[in-house]
Order: C-alpha cells, then sequence, then structure tokens
C-alpha cells in the first residue's frame, strides 16, 4: 500500500516538474526559429513606451529576418538598436529587419535590441501576459504571448 | 556626415570631461587640483511639486540631477528605478537629499504627466520642466547632449547622456553615476555625497 502511494507520489512530482519547465520555457516554433521567453520589464504609470525582450535561434540553414511587430496593446511596434556610449544613449530603428543568422541565437536584451512598443493603449503590469504576433521574411508570422516582469527585472534571463 | 560630426565631438567633450572627473576626484584627495571645467550652474525651472525648484536655494544640501524623458523604453525608467531603490537603501540617511529628473522632451513631457510617471518610483524624485530655451541653458551649464530622432512612424525619440549628476551642498559637481554601475557602487557614492558633498 505505501509503495504505490509512493509511486503515485513521484508520478505526480514529475508531471508537476515536467508542466512547470513547460511553463517556464515559454517557448514558440515557427519555421525553423526557436523564439524563448519573450517578456517586458512593467512600464512606469502612464508611460507610452515599454521595452520588449525574447531570444530568436535559427535552427536551419538560411538567414531569416524579423520584419515587424504588431500587438494590440500599442499602436506601433518597431525593432530597435541601443547603445550607451561615453555615457550617452542612443536608440536608432534597425532598418531593413532585424537578421537571424542561419545557425545562431539573436538576443533581444536590455541595453541593446528591443523590440519598441509605442503608443501603448494600455499599461502591461506586471504578472500579466499580452500576445504580439511577429512576422519573419521566411519563417511567416508567429502568435507569442510577452510576459510582464516587475520593473528593474534586467537581470539576464536564462529561459531554459 | 553632420550628425556624426556632432557625436563624436560630443564623446570628446564626455570623454574629457570623465578625464576631468577623475582629475578633479584626485585633486579633492591632496587639496591641491582646480577643477578645469565646471559642470553645472544655477537653475530654476518648475517642477512637478507645483512649485519652482530654483538651485540656488539648494545652498546647504547636496542634490542629484540627470535628465532624461518618459518616452524612453529602458535607460530612463531603470536609471529612476535603481536610483528608487539606491534611495530606500539608504533611508533616512537620506531623508532630504533631493533627486531631480529633468525632460529633454518638455514637447511631450507636460509636469502633470511626469508627476503621474513619477508615482512609479521614490517621492524624492522631484521632475523638472524646462522650456526648450532653459534647456539648451541647463544642457550646457551640465555639459548634456541631448538629440531628437524622428522615427519611421513620423514620431521622434530622444539621444541623451544618461548619467546621473552629484552635486555638492555649494551645488559644484561632486561625481557621476554611470548607467551601467553596480548597486553598490552607486550607494557608496551617493552616501559618499551626503557625508563628504
Ligand atoms: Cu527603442
Amino acid at each position: 500500500m505505501k509503495f504505490v502511494r509512493e509511486i503515485i507520489v513521484a508520478v505526480a512530482l514529475t508531471v508537476a516538474a515536467f508542466i512547470s519547465s513547460v511553463a517556464h520555457a515559454h517557448d514558440y516554433k515557427v519555421g525553423s526559429l526557436v523564439i524563448t521567453h519573450p517578456w517586458t520589464p512593467e512600464p512606469p504609470m502612464g508611460a507610452k513606451v515599454a521595452a520588449g525582450f525574447l531570444k530568436i535561434t535559427n535552427e536551419g540553414a538560411t538567414d531569416d529576418r524579423l520584419v515587424s511587430v504588431t500587438t494590440d496593446i500599442a499602436g506601433n511596434a518597431q525593432v530597435h538598436g541601443m547603445k550607451v556610449e561615453n555615457g550617452v544613449m542612443s536608440m536608432f530603428e534597425i532598418e531593413g529587419g532585424l537578421v537571424i543568422p542561419a545557425g545562431q541565437t539573436v538576443e533581444l536584451k536590455s541595453k541593446s535590441n528591443h523590440v519598441m512598443f509605442m503608443d501603448l493603449k494600455q499599461r502591461p503590469t506586471k504578472d500579466t501576459r499580452f500576445k504580439a504576433t511577429l512576422t519573419f521574411e521566411k519563417a511567416g508570422p508567429v502568435t507569442i504571448e510577452f510576459k510582464v516582469e516587475p520593473m528593474g527585472s534586467s537581470h539576464e534571463h536564462e529561459g531554459m | 556626415m553632420l550628425r556624426i560630426l556632432r557625436i563624436l565631438l560630443w564623446a570628446l567633450v564626455v570623454t574629457s570631461l570623465a578625464g576631468v572627473g577623475t582629475y578633479f576626484y584626485l585633486g579633492q584627495q591632496t587639496g591641491k587640483v582646480q577643477p578645469l571645467v565646471t559642470i553645472g550652474g544655477p537653475f530654476k525651472l518648475a517642477a512637478t511639486t507645483g512649485e519652482t525648484v530654483d538651485s540656488t536655494g539648494l545652498k546647504g544640501e547636496p542634490f542629484a540631477v540627470f535628465f532624461g524623458f518618459t518616452h524612453c523604453p529602458e535607460v530612463c525608467p531603470t536609471t529612476l528605478y535603481e536610483m528608487s531603490s539606491t534611495l530606500g537603501k539608504l533611508g533616512d540617511e537620506a531623508k532630504n537629499l533631493k533627486v531631480f529628473f529633468v525632460t529633454v522632451d518638455p514637447e511631450r513631457d507636460t509636469l502633470d504627466f511626469m508627476n503621474s510617471y513619477l508615482t512609479s518610483f521614490d517621492p524624492r524624485i522631484v521632475g523638472l520642466r524646462p522650456s526648450a530655451d532653459e534647456l539648451a541653458q541647463i544642457a550646457k551649464t551640465y555639459r548634456v547632449f541631448y538629440e531628437r530622432v524622428p522615427t519611421s512612424d513620423g514620431g521622434y525619440t530622444m539621444n541623451h547622456t544618461a548619467l546621473v549628476y552629484l552635486m555638492d551642498r555649494e551645488g559644484r559637481f561632486f561625481g557621476t553615476l554611470d548607467y551601467e554601475e553596480k548597486p553598490e557602487m552607486r550607494l557608496t557614492k551617493l552616501k559618499r555625497l551626503l557625508k563628504e558633498g
């Protein structure tokens, strides 16, 4: 009897672990691209813009490009580059789309490339998610969810 | 081309300022060297508190000032957030420390809007909104770079200096907090400002 109960507990734990790892992974696949852990730091009260971060891995043999991002929560979204040099922050649109080279991972992350959500229609609040559609030149469109994390979560995300 | 030249020139200014800052800092240690370039100077600007902040009235209290705008995806919210958490750690030690957030985008950043934006941060952070002329003036005295960059949707964004300037109780330049600096470093620098500034 005790043995059976142990097995049930073990199975339950395995299933729970599996579910939570899947939930944590928060991955998407489209064509030969894998998109990992899209997230947004919660913007301040009333903010009209927010930054989106994610990792895109191209498992294919040809380069692809992220050409557009759309979402209901923002009037406009663009892929931006950003750098801080000699104390000056500058930001620029990445023209012609962000290249995702074959066999490589491109990271949109803090202090670097980001999705810039502009003209926000609603404030993304922490612990919620919002949908967005990424369109790639070759892989086509994919709808993903950005997870809103507390402000200040600019730390590295390992996104399993 | 002109833009690249401008950026290069400003980069030169910032680099030399960093050098001067170090020189000045070392000078403070020995008490011999005088600063070559002054950073900062008096300002009188409309504040989110509903008052006008006159820097000459701040004599006797060190303060911090930085420049940004609310249509800023990351650097400005992060700077505000980090400043808030450092102020939180300092607690009562910094209860009178004034921190000013000066918008480089007064066109979109009204005082009301800034006020609501700043409710997400430590209440010691006060927003200042210069007119276009006042902005040019304060940017000049603080050697701050800002430029408007048009975006393809017809809007614009701003590039700007992302340093936090620490000013001593005489209103003189004391040092900076840099964007990528570790939290412990920021805390140490602010403690020094409060003690020695
Ligand atoms: Cu941006």
